[in-house]
């Protein structure tokens, strides 16, 4: 691995960049095309990229597996409690209107938080997943 | 049509000719090394040219700036890739094919 040096500068040069149009796609995801499950993907293809150009540990030490899988259980979490909270200020589970005084400010809020949540658990589960495959055989 | 478009107009036509060429040469050249070097040497230039002729059909909007932030990304990983696949091919053994060695990798003849 220590001789891809075009790889190694190419991929340092744009993982940056990967990592920032994830957010773009991410936040831009109520006015354009976007959303959580393509800019997790978008977000967790970085660190794939990192982890197969600078190997297994240099990934590890960046985005351990414990910290992942909390990451990935309070992405699910924050989806849940938006619902809750629509459901305690008096609307149906998941009713976005009843999330702010004004219906169409509750819509941007419930939206935003859903995607957030949702491209947590994307963007930290494609990490897990590809990990736990990248680091058989050596593990045991 | 005025200048422009008849300018962009041949950007893409052009872009498109390249990319039929490439195709051409996956198909044709008889190995592995060979048909790399047809589809990445072409790659690049057909993606260049392609976004040269949009961004001059949609002037200085933002849509050409998003345009010209692809074909830098293009620019950049294009060549990356083929960079790639080649030292993998050489890594795993891969022997080029010579007029001498004969047998092709399934060539489509």
């Amino acid at each position: 691995m220590s001789d891809h040096l075009i790889l190694r500068i190419v991929g340092k040069f744009l993982i940056p960049y990967i990592l920032l149009f994830g957010l773009y796609v991410q936040f831009h995801g109520d006015f354009g095309p976007g959303g959580g499950f393509q800019a997790g993907v978008i977000f967790a293809s970085a660190f794939v990229i990192h982890t197969l150009l600078f190997g297994l540990e240099s990934a590890e030490r960046i985005a351990p597996q414990w910290v992942l899988k909390i990451v990935a259980a309070s992405g699910v979490l924050i989806y849940a409690l938006v619902g809750v909270a629509a459901m305690l200020m008096g609307g149906n589970y998941l009713d976005y209107d009843f999330l702010a005084a004004d219906p169409i400010a509750g819509q941007h809020i419930g939206i935003i938080l859903v995607e957030f949540g949702v491209g947590l658990t994307v963007a930290s589960v494609m990490m897990l997943l590809f990990f736990t495959f990248a680091g058989r055989g050596e593990a045991s | 049509m005025d200048l422009l478009q008849w300018l962009s107009a041949i950007l893409l036509l052009s872009g498109c000719a390249l990319g039929v060429i490439g195709g051409i040469g996956i198909n044709r050249f008889p190995d592995f090394y060979t048909r790399m070097h047809a589809a990445g040497v072409t790659d690049t230039l057909c993606a260049g040219l392609f976004f040269g002729g949009l961004m001059i059909h949609f002037g200085l909007t933002l849509a050409s700036a998003k345009l010209f932030l692809i074909f830098l990304f293009m620019l950049f990983t294009c060549p990356t890739s083929t960079h790639a696949l080649a030292k993998a091919a050489r890594h795993s053994g891969l022997v080029p094919w010579t007029k001498t060695s004969g047998v092709e990798q399934g060539a489509s003849k």
